[in-house]
């Protein structure tokens, strides 16, 4: 019988720093081991542990995406000792992975519909994993119109700068960057709120789902958006973090309610959430 | 189910059975407690002895009658024997370039463990640990492991503590399954009940009786005095939902205001099973040249109680002892039932016994349903 708790021995393929403050940076990770990526199937909206031995594990959602073979991409905040850890190796660098965990985003559900994607700083991380799936041109069709509400605190703290400048370009998916405030004069998209850009964009929620990913106060002020756009509370989807251990729901840490955010979350419907208990 | 009867001295010959294909683990008594600890002889059993429990109370009294399970369950469960605190998924050795990862080996063939007089509220914990290490889509191969070969002699409970309440939570004090062999002890004899094959078989050759009428009429009026003698209730069928209702209720702040938060609660509940991690870094590869670092993951029970459990990045989820004794109550009286279909409580009282300053979870929770008028 496997042993759940063993990470995946990976290689640091590449480190990208990504803000401004150089506290959020890319890692690409490469299985040394064939047959551990063949096994490691996933889905945009779930995470892994990232483990460092000798330092611990963190739980971080997975940015890149299944179509993209032959790494794993997280994006990783410097918060605490793992992380900090993280953020000093270097490429080339041997570290662990232990997953995928979680449920994902309702793929099999929004097939057919129009979805509208809002994030907000580096939450974009499993949103950015979405994008490039449903871009992928064996998934493209089976999604209606995709629009992407976007914002940072300025420019400098954006993710994927390259990817969004490219993701603006085309024609197949709508883009709304934004930023809460800017005195960069080459700054040419949105200055505001995400939830007043939603406001103002204005999605439509017919045949649409909404995956909303942020801050807790920028969710706090988007769903009221949403939910006078028209969207109802079971199209309305997010992701919640906990502290998640052992990820397989045997160490009782993330525990909400009913629920184990690690394996019935960590992607919730609004509907699902609002049966949740107010206990905190 | 046939019933048989063992006569008093008989029980060693079932003892040595055991003892022959397993490792019996058994209730000893040591630092003034009943604790389980591997029984080498019959005659460690703290025979003639009497736990007095109450809220905050324990106290072990050797009677000198010759009772043999006249005491009941003390702070140690079998849960320590298949979850233990102290746990190593596996261990590592790591370089900059190299990781290598192993699980810990199989320790050399040990006999499986029988536990020898093991209370209904354990058995009924164990049947609750194995949803969580079981039932889940990737189980806990640790706890199948010593999981799988396990013998269960149960013994109903006929002397029960002020605080037991399993007559409420309705998982004792008679085992009703999930057990090889019961015993019921009598006056002349033990009552013997057969829950498997494996109980079947391990009473080969231990000289059995026809239990008859009588003895069968002598354990029943023997476990409804015990009933009658448990005098706690728990309001089951308002479960979980009067609980929801009263997220708010006056009560959970007078309690936070006399809980320590010291965590015994979830360190002797035999079904609490949360744990923590971490990496435990060993300095025997220090002086080595190519490994960096080397040791293990460790995982060990923590406690909803600690103030670290629900911290995350930006902030902690359960900052006051209100929201964490509420946590706890919850977790064990409302969501097991929905996650599991059961409580998580099993009314062996160690939570109330235990508490240093005697908080008693069924008098709180009595208390939030009495009122159903308050928010």
């Amino acid at each position: 019988m496997k042993n759940p708790y063993l990470p995946y021995p990976v290689r640091i393929q590449e480190i990208i720093t990504e803000t401004q403050d150089r506290n959020l940076k890319t890692f690409k990770l490469v299985f040394l081991n064939p047959e551990d990526e063949a096994g490691f199937v996933y889905m945009p909206g779930q995470f892994a542990e990232l483990s460092v031995a000798g330092q611990g594990e963190v739980p971080i959602g997975i940015a890149s995406s299944p179509t993209e073979k032959g790494f794993l991409m997280f994006t990783v905040n410097r918060v605490g000792r793992v992380t900090t850890y993280l953020h000093n190796m270097k490429p080339g660098d041997v570290m662990g992975v232990r997953g995928p965990l979680g449920n994902w985003y309702p793929w099999e559900e929004m097939k057919g519909k129009n979805v509208v994607i809002i994030g907000g700083g580096f939450a974009f991380t499993t949103l950015r994993s979405s994008i490039v799936w449903m871009l992928d041109p064996a998934h493209r069709k089976d999604y209606g119109d995709i629009t992407v509400v976007y914002g940072a605190r300025n420019p400098g703290m954006l993710l994927y700068k390259d990817e969004l400048v490219a993701w603006e370009q085309r024609d197949d998916i709508t883009m709304h960057l934004t930023v809460d405030a800017t005195d960069d004069p080459t700054w040419k998209y949105n200055v505001g709120f995400v939830p007043a850009v939603t406001k103002e964009k204005a999605p439509g929620a017919e045949n649409a789902y909404a995956i909303v990913c942020g801050p807790p106060i920028m969710i706090k002020f988007t769903l009221p958006v949403l939910t006078d756009l028209g969207f109802p509370p079971e199209r309305i989807i997010t992701s919640l973090e906990m502290r998640m251990k052992c990820g397989i729901g045997m160490c009782g840490r993330c525990n909400i309610g009913t629920e184990y955010v690690c394996k019935d979350g960590p992607v919730f419907s609004m509907e699902k959430l609002a049966t949740l208990p107010n206990e905190y | 189910m046939s019933q048989l009867i063992l006569w008093k001295e008989d029980l060693q010959q079932l003892f040595h059975r055991l003892q022959a294909a397993y490792r019996v683990i058994g209730p000893l008594a040591a630092d003034g407690v009943v604790g389980l600890a591997e029984l080498e002889n019959l005659s460690s059993l703290p025979i003639g002895h009497r736990d007095r429990q109450g809220p905050g109370v324990y106290r072990l009294e050797n009677v000198g009658d010759a009772d043999i399970f006249s005491f009941v369950v003390g702070p140690d469960s079998v849960k320590r024997f298949l979850h233990p605190p102290v746990q190593h998924p596996y261990t590592f050795r790591k370089s900059r370039k190299r990781l290598h990862i192993a699980s810990p080996r199989a320790a050399p063939q040990e006999k499986p463990l029988a536990f020898f007089a093991l209370r209904p509220c354990d058995v009924a914990a164990l049947k609750l640990l194995d949803k969580v290490f079981l039932e889940s889509p990737l189980k806990d191969r640790r706890y199948q492991a010593v999981r799988d070969g396990v013998f269960l002699l149960a013994v109903n409970c006929l002397h029960p503590a002020e605080t037991c309440f399993c007559h409420a939570m309705q998982t004792g004090p008679e085992v009703r399954d999930g057990f090889d062999l019961s015993l019921t002890e009598l006056d002349a004899g033990f009552l013997v009940e057969i829950g498997s094959e494996k109980g079947k078989e391990i009473l080969n050759g231990v000289p059995t009786a026809e239990a008859t009428a009588r003895d069968a009429a002598e354990k029943a009026a023997k476990l409804e005095a015990s009933r009658s003698r448990m005098k706690r209730s728990v309001p089951l069928r308002a479960l979980p939902q009067v609980l929801y209702n009263h997220l708010e209720h006056p009560r959970w702040a007078e309690t936070a205001a006399r809980c320590l938060g010291c965590g015994n609660c979830t360190q002797v509940c035999p079904t609490c099973f949360c744990t923590t991690a971490h990496d435990h870094v060993s300095l025997a590869c220090l002086a080595q040249k190519e490994a960096q670092w080397c040791g293990s993951r460790v995982r060990l029970w923590d406690s909803c109680f600690s103030l670290n459990f629900a911290r995350v990045h930006g902030g902690n989820f359960r900052t006051s002892r209100k929201a964490r004794y509420r946590h706890w109550m919850l977790h064990k009286l409302a969501y097991w039932i929905d996650q599991f279909g059961t409580p998580g409580c099993v009314g062996c009282g160690r939570c109330i016994t235990w508490c240093p300053v005697g908080i008693d979870v069924t008098e709180e929770l009595e208390a939030i349903a009495a009122s159903r008028n308050v928010p």
